[in-house]
Parts: C-alpha cells; structure tokens; sequence
C-alpha cells in the first residue's frame, strides 16, 4: 500500500486539492513499513530510523494506562490512523463547506483573516515567512536557531542530538514512544549563552503543513543565561480530520537560564490529545509552563520539571475548560532531585455542561534533599449541576529538610454573585462569564495580551451558550 | 562455607495454614447457621480467586506489597490453649462501662453485660459467637455484609471466611446510652492469624459510644490481623466510635472499617495507630441519608521501619451532608505513611460539605510521606476541599522552646504533641484522652 516513487516536494503552494489521492502519505495503520517510510521521505540518518523502530517496540509493547487513565483511551482504533501526511499533503475543503457556527466564532475572537482559512482546514498551509521575516532576521542575527524537527536533526545534529530524548525517553509512556516512533513537525530551537530573546517565539513564524501535524517533536535548549518564551497554539478552534495527537516537547535550561513555554489547546471535539511535556531545570535556572486547554475530547497532559540543578525553579500554571463531551485531564509534574529547589503549581479548571475536568499531579523529594518547597493548589469551578471534576495528587516526601503544602477547592458560581451583577443591568449569561473570567483573571494575566483577550472572549462565548 | 542461619520464622506450608483448604474445611464445618456457612464458603473462594496486590496495583500505590502474604500463618482460635493467653493483657481499663468483651485469639475471655435496662428495651451487647447462636436474624442481615473495597479485598475475604468471633452492639430506637461500650482484642503466639469483627448498628435517634484496642499480649510475635469494624447509623442515630491500634512491631494488620450512614446520623471516628510493622487501614464512609454528618480522625506515630497504609473513601450519595476527615502522621526513623483519600460526590448530592485534610511531619531525615488526596465531584453546588501538607518541625518555635531552658528532645516532643492535641481534644472523655497522651508519649521516649 505504501508509495514512497512519486514524491514531488515542490507542489506549488495553491494547489492543495488531493482529497481521494493518498499516494504521498503513510496509509493508514502503524508497522516497521510506515516508520521506514516516513524516516526515508524525511531522508533522516540511519541513528534516527533506529530510534524510531525501537520506539515503536516499545510502544506496541506498552498497554494503555486505562488502570488509572480515562477509559475513553481504549476507543482509539490505532489502525484506522493516518499517521503521517508527506510534504504539502494535506486534506483540505471549501470556505463554503466550513460549518457557520464556526465562521462565527472567528469573527468573533477577531482571527486575522488569512489564519482563519488555515484554521478551518480550508488551506493546508499558509505563507507566514513573509510576514514574519523582521523576527527572523533579528534572531538569526543572535545566533538563535529556530527551525523544524527534521531540518534541525540533519543540520545542527551536535547542538540538537545531545539532548533529543533525553529529557522524556521513549519509554517514559506509551505515548511519547508512539510519538518518538512517528514524530514529524515541531520547532527545535537553540538560545545561544546570555542571549535573551526579546520577543515571544510562536509556532506561527513558521507554519507549514507540518507544522502542526499530529505528532510534534519540540526541543528547546537555552544555554547558559539564556532566557526564551515560546507560543503554541491559539484560541480559535482548529478543525482537523485525524484524531489522535500525540506531541512531546522537551525543554533544556541550562544554568542560569529561563524557558517560559505558553500553550493554548484548542483542537476540535473529536481529537485525542495525548502530549508529553518535561523540562529539566540546571543550576538556579527556571521552567515555567502556561498551559491553557480549551478543545479536543480527551487531552491528557501533565507538564512537568525535572529540577536537577541546585537553586533551580519549576512552575506550571494550568488553566482547563471542558464542556460538553470534553474531558480535560491535566496537572503537573515536578520531581525535585537537588536541594533549594522549589515549585509551585496552580490550576485552575472550569467544567460547563457535561464536562468534566481532572487533575493530575505528582510532586516527588526524595531524600538527603534540603530546602526543598512545592505549593500546589487546583481549583474547580462547575458552572451546571451535571458538570464534573476530580483531583488525584500524589505527593512523597522523604526527609525532614522539605516542606510541600497542596490545597484543591471545589465551588460554584454563587447565586449572590449573578444576583448582584443582574441588579446592574447584566444579563445572565454577561454576569456568569465575568464570574468565571474573575475566577481564572489571575493566570490569565500571565498570558501575552493577545493571547489574554482571545481568552476572554472565548470564555464569554462559553458561558453564553451554558446558561439556560 | 557461609552458613545461613536457619531462623526462618514462617515455617513451610502445614496442614494447619490458614491458607491451605484443609484449614478452611476444619473451620467451616463448625459455623452453625446454615446462611453462614454458604457464606464462608463463598468468601473462601473469593479469596483463593483474588490475586495478591502488586507493586503495580492502583490502589496499592507506594505501598510495600512483599510482606503481606499471608502464608505461614495458623488461626489464632485454633490455639486457645497458648499458654501465653492465661494472662490477658491488662490494660487499664479499669472505668465505668456500659459493658466489656475481652477476646482474645478470636475466642471470649471475659465478658460484662451491659445494664439489665438496657438490655429489657432491647439492646444487645453479646460477642458475635454468641450472638450466631441467639441474634441470627440480625447478623443475616449486617454480618460479613460490606466492605470497605479499597484495594484489600482479599484479605476482606479472608476475614469473611474465618471470621467466627467478636463483638455484636445493637442500641433499639430512642435509646441513649452515656457510659461506652469497651472490648479489647488480643492475640498471643507465634505466626497466629485473628480476624476480630466488630458490628455495631444503631437504630433510630439512638446514641452509643464505643471503644475498642487492639494488642499483643507479651511474648507473642509475627501476627496476622484481617480486622473489620462495621458501623451502621440509622436515621437520627449518634455513634461515637475510638480505636487504639497497637498490635505488636511485628505484626502485619489490616483494618477494614465502613461506615454508613443515613438520614441525619452523626457519626464520629477516632483511630489511633501505634503498632504494626504493616498496616493497611481502610475507612469507607457512606452517606446515603440526608442531613448526615460523619467525621473521620486518625493520629499515628510510626516509628522503626513500620508503614502506615491508610486509605479512604468518603461517599456522599445523599444531599445536604458534611463529612469531614482529618488525618495527622508524625513520622519518626525510617517510617513511611501513604494516605490516599477521595471524596466523591454523586450527582444528586448537592448542598455537599466535604473536607479532607493530611498533615505530615516528618521527624528524620530517613521517615517518608506520601499523600494521594483526591476528589471526583459529580455535582455542582458543592462545597469540597482537600489539602496535605508534608513539613518539619518549626526551627522557631524549636527555638523559642529552647532559649526557655527545654532540651531539645522535651521540646521536639512537646511540638509534636502539640501537632496531635488537634485530633486527641476530639475525644470527650477525659480517661481516654489521658491514655492516648500516656500511649503516644511512651512511644515517642521509646524512639
């Protein structure tokens, strides 16, 4: 079934219309041909076609966590997977074809109008070089690299190779080995020593049909000193045919260096979205993920930092909206194996309607450690009475040099809040939205302002629709 | 040539192990009520069927799991005759009682009937052994009938299959009872297996107050304990429930307790464990009534190696209920406490006040802690919290103890009761509080 003869790699950029022709992809179902295939279409060195068959060992070896995960995992027909799209390829529809309610909420959230025609599946890929080619240049200019996964193994393998699995192996789960085994897309980014880089980097400078494909391999090395914040992601939904993501990022700071990395989820309803994202922490450096899950039907997802160096810093701020049909399982890890380490997480979780919003967490000191501290705190908010969320922490501390403290709280929006703002001449639904945006306002100020104002106003959008 | 030494202290499998058929076999064909036996039967099967927890097992996370086999042991009522049980350990208990059961190795050593009063309005205070003789009605109906199923299931079963002796509290409708009611459970001898059972059900709008301990008696060692303790509060009932777990450092005991509650019961329990080198405590609260009020205290003090295993699990299946549970570990030497708690709260249980809490100290730098507070809320007009805390002694307040001339190890010491007096000031009577001080303190000067 699989056609690796015909590859033309330079398709002129309008022409994405292919929908019955399949003959550049990987076909469906996932074997040693589909991993050769792709590894050969990406014309990777033989260590990473290696990497890539063990991990798909390792991931057909695996069982899925259904003992403590959602047993929804179980309904993914691994076979039925399209697991990789060549160059260029991608499915596509008509304007006309995109549902209203969806135009709507474009226009609503104020999506440039190029990225909504993205955004909606209509084209596959979009010029974004052009537009950005100011930040390009500036950072080139400082020695940062900013390029996709498979450009960066073939052409820095020395600064990429040493730290490319290393932070999430490819066993840590099944599915960073199911992504390890079929990863394609994703930004590899390099932050020279002392460079600190004045813009946010967005997954946007660079879009191509890869760029946010199903299986996103991103690694992020700030060397010494160096400080980077990067984007990924957006508010306005974005409508895919595959249904099953699996993305791992891997973050390297090393001392003295800062990595804040801000996602905002937002797939449609019927994606699996099953990342694995870790950063590890040297000397008085510091991870800080934003993490902000809004789309798909299962994400599960658990940030987290591996605090190896002394004085280092790892923080996870989470914020989760499920409604109907949606389960937002998400949390945080942080593992503490040097003293003075400290970390903090807080999450916050909205779930509307039927949903239901979990969290996860795992916060680990070992012992012979010293001035350790860890602050964890979730909050839940339940808009209907047919919402739900859950809290499952794991907390070990050994030793008497450390201290944690972990807090959850489950509320509502209270009657005498929406009475009061109904008094001035809200409607309701104007009333329950400012509710819950004063309930996340908080972690929403860490956002970029762009990001922020999406935000609101896709929480407003939410809350219209959950009223009455 | 290394000689190993030959002390194995579990001998091979016998005929006489509790885990071999021939054993069950002996044991079931004295169980009278006919419901009971097919009972026992089952249960057996149950726990041949079930397999042993893992490393693995969800709801054995953190937990030590190779110490829990329970191969090598023979029932504690098969040996009645230990010499070691002619003196039973005589803990000062020496209060007013509404009524005493002393057992030990599952069968009765002493027994005080409660007031002749209480006993014409209906109240039955009888050990269980007596009670599948004379109350078979009543135990058809409560005994061996839940669990707390928190990942023990096994043992569960084990118990269900060899249980045969304990302490049956039936309090009737209206009735009030002031002084408690006190059994203590023993076991005595080497690589003995009990399964105390305790049952107590209070009916409408009535008030009871228990207590019960669980020892050693001296010169015994290797213990298994499959215990279970069953508290059924009917509507407007109060039940005051204590416990003081002190087996022996060698003993690995598993303590099963279910509570359940209905329409406005108040219900209130209070554990203390001190012995064990294993123990797995698993409380399960069920709220199935209106207006209900349950809560849940434990304070332990592992010490040693000794793990400390609590689990629990508070149900709300009804609305307008609060349940509360606050659980206190201070952990010394190289001591390990797991606490996994859930609050879950059904869809229907709206008006819901439900807490948790988990307070570790950790006193070296070897004890470790590990807390599992959850949550799954079904219903939106709730008010639930959990938190867990894991910390040390305060240096300034260690300081400030010491620049008033304490020594360090009084003042260490008085922090840490300091640190428990939260969960003791919960107990009413005074005895009883003074007993737990008393108890705690010996093994905190033992360290």
């Amino acid at each position: 079934m699989v056609s690796t003869k015909t590859l033309d790699i330079d398709r002129d950029k309008g022409d994405f219309r292919y929908a019955e022709d399949y003959s550049f992809d990987a076909g469906h179902g996932l074997n040693e041909k589909t991993v050769n295939y792709i590894s050969e279409v990406k014309e990777e060195e033989d260590w990473i076609r290696k990497f890539r068959l063990k991990a798909l060992k390792v991931f057909e070896n695996k069982p899925l966590p259904t003992h403590w995960a959602s047993q929804d995992l179980s309904s993914i027909d691994f076979d039925k997977i399209r697991y990789y799209l060549a160059k260029g390829q991608q499915p596509s529809r008509s304007w006309d074809e995109v549902p209203g309610d969806v135009k709507e909420t474009f226009e609503r959230l104020g999506i440039p109008e190029q990225e909504r025609r993205f955004l909606a599946g209509v084209e596959a890929q979009f010029d974004s070089e052009a537009a950005y080619s100011n930040v390009k240049d500036q950072l080139a200019e400082e020695g940062v690299i900013f390029v996709g996964s498979t450009e960066a193994l073939r052409e820095y393998p020395d600064i990429f190779r040493k730290y490319f699995g290393r932070v999430i192996p490819v066993g840590d789960n099944k599915f960073s080995a199911l992504n390890s085994a079929v990863f394609s897309g994703g930004s590899f980014i390099y932050v020279p020593p002392g460079v600190k880089v004045s813009q946010p980097l967005q997954a946007y400078f660079r879009i191509n049909a890869e760029n946010f494909g199903q299986f996103e391999r991103t690694l992020i090395i700030a060397d010494e000193g160096a400080e980077v914040t990067y984007m990924e992601g957006c508010t306005a939904p974005k409508f895919e045919t595959t249904t099953l993501h699996s993305a791992v990022v891997e973050l390297v700071a090393l001392p003295g260096a800062k990595i804040q990395y801000i996602t905002v989820q937002n797939w449609s309803n019927n994606v699996f979205n099953l990342v694995t994202k870790r950063g590890l922490a040297l000397d008085e450096a510091e991870i800080k993920w934003i993490d902000c899950n809004i789309g798909s039907r299962l994400t599960m997802k658990y940030p987290g930092v591996v605090l190896k160096g002394r004085k280092s810093r790892g923080e996870v701020l989470s914020i989760a909206l499920a409604g109907d049909g949606q389960h937002q399982d998400t949390g945080a890890k942080m593992t503490h194996v040097a003293d003075e380490t400290t970390s903090n997480i807080v999450a916050k979780s909205i779930s509307v309607g039927e949903g239901r919003s979990s969290y996860r967490g795992v916060v680990e000191m070992p012992k012979h450690l010293r001035n350790c501290r860890n602050n964890t705190e979730c909050d839940a908010l339940l808009i209907n009475s047919n919402s739900r969320t859950d809290t499952y922490p794991a907390i070990t501390v050994r030793g008497d040099g450390n201290s944690v403290q972990h807090e959850a709280s489950v509320s509502k929006v209270s009657a005498e809040q929406i009475f009061y703002m109904r008094q001035r001449g809200l409607s309701e639904g104007e009333a329950m939205s400012l509710a819950v945006n004063g309930f996340v306002n908080d972690l929403v100020r860490e956002f970029p302002l762009e990001y922020s104002v999406e935000l609101k106003r896709l929480i407003d959008m939410e809350m219209e629709d959950s009223i009455g | 040539m290394i000689r190993t030494p030959n002390i194995d202290p579990k001998p091979v499998e016998n005929e006489r192990d509790i885990q071999s058929d021939s054993t069950f076999r002996e044991h079931v064909k004295n169980a009278i009520p006919l419901w009971l036996r097919e009972l026992k039967k089952s249960n057996w099967a149950n726990f041949k069927k079930l397999p042993l927890p893992t490393k693995k097992t969800e709801s054995w996370r953190f937990a030590k799991t190779d110490d829990l086999s329970p191969k090598g042991y023979s029932l504690a009522s098969d040996n009645r005759s230990d010499p070691s049980n002619a003196t039973p350990p005589s803990e000062d208990l020496s209060i007013n009682s509404s009524g005493k059961i002393e057992l030990s190795n599952d069968s009765t050593l002493n027994f005080i009937e409660a007031h002749r009063d209480f006993l014409k309005k209906g109240l039955i205070w009888m050990t269980l052994e007596d009670a599948q003789r004379h109350h078979s009605d009543i135990l058809q109906e409560y005994f061996l009938k839940v669990g707390p199923n928190l990942g023990s299931e096994k043992y569960q079963a084990l118990h269900a299959a060899f249980a045969q002796n304990g302490t049956l509290l039936y309090v009737p409708p209206g009735l009030e009872v002031k002084l408690p009611f006190i059994t203590s459970n023993s076991i005595g001898g080497q690589n003995l297996a009990g399964f105390p059972c305790t049952l107590i059900i209070a009916d409408t709008n009535s008030h009871v107050d228990f207590e019960e301990t669980f020892q050693n008696s001296p010169g015994s060692s290797s213990s298994l304990v499959c215990a279970t303790a069953s508290i059924f509060a009917r509507q407007g009932s109060r039940v005051f429930y204590k416990a003081i777990q002190d087996w022996g450092m060698d003993t690995v005991s598993f303590h099963l307790n279910s509570v359940i509650a209905d329409r406005d019961a108040e219900v209130k329990t209070v554990t203390l464990n001190l012995g064990s080198s294993h123990t797995r405590n698993e409380q399960h609260t069920r709220i199935v009534g209106e207006g209900c009020n349950v809560e849940n205290y434990s304070i332990s003090v592992p010490t040693g190696k000794q793990e400390l295993d609590q689990r629990t699990l508070q149900s709300h299946c009804a609305p307008n209920s609060r349940s509360n549970l606050l659980f206190k570990n201070a952990l010394g030497d190289n001591s390990r406490s797991i606490f996994s708690g859930l609050i879950k709260v059904d869809k229907n249980a709206q008006q819901t006040d439900a807490y948790q809490t988990n307070r570790n100290l950790l006193l070296s730098s070897g004890a470790e802690a590990n807390a599992l507070p959850g949550l799954e809320i079904l219903a939106n007009d709730v008010r639930c919290s959990h938190g867990a805390t894991t910390g040390k002694i305060d240096e300034e307040q260690l300081y400030y103890l010491r620049t008033r001339g304490i020594r360090k190890s009084l003042a260490k010491q008085l922090l840490v009761f300091g640190f428990l007096e939260e969960i003791i000031t919960k107990i009413e009577r005074e005895e009883l509080r003074n007993q737990l001080r008393e108890l705690i303190r010996r093994k905190l000067q033992d360290q």
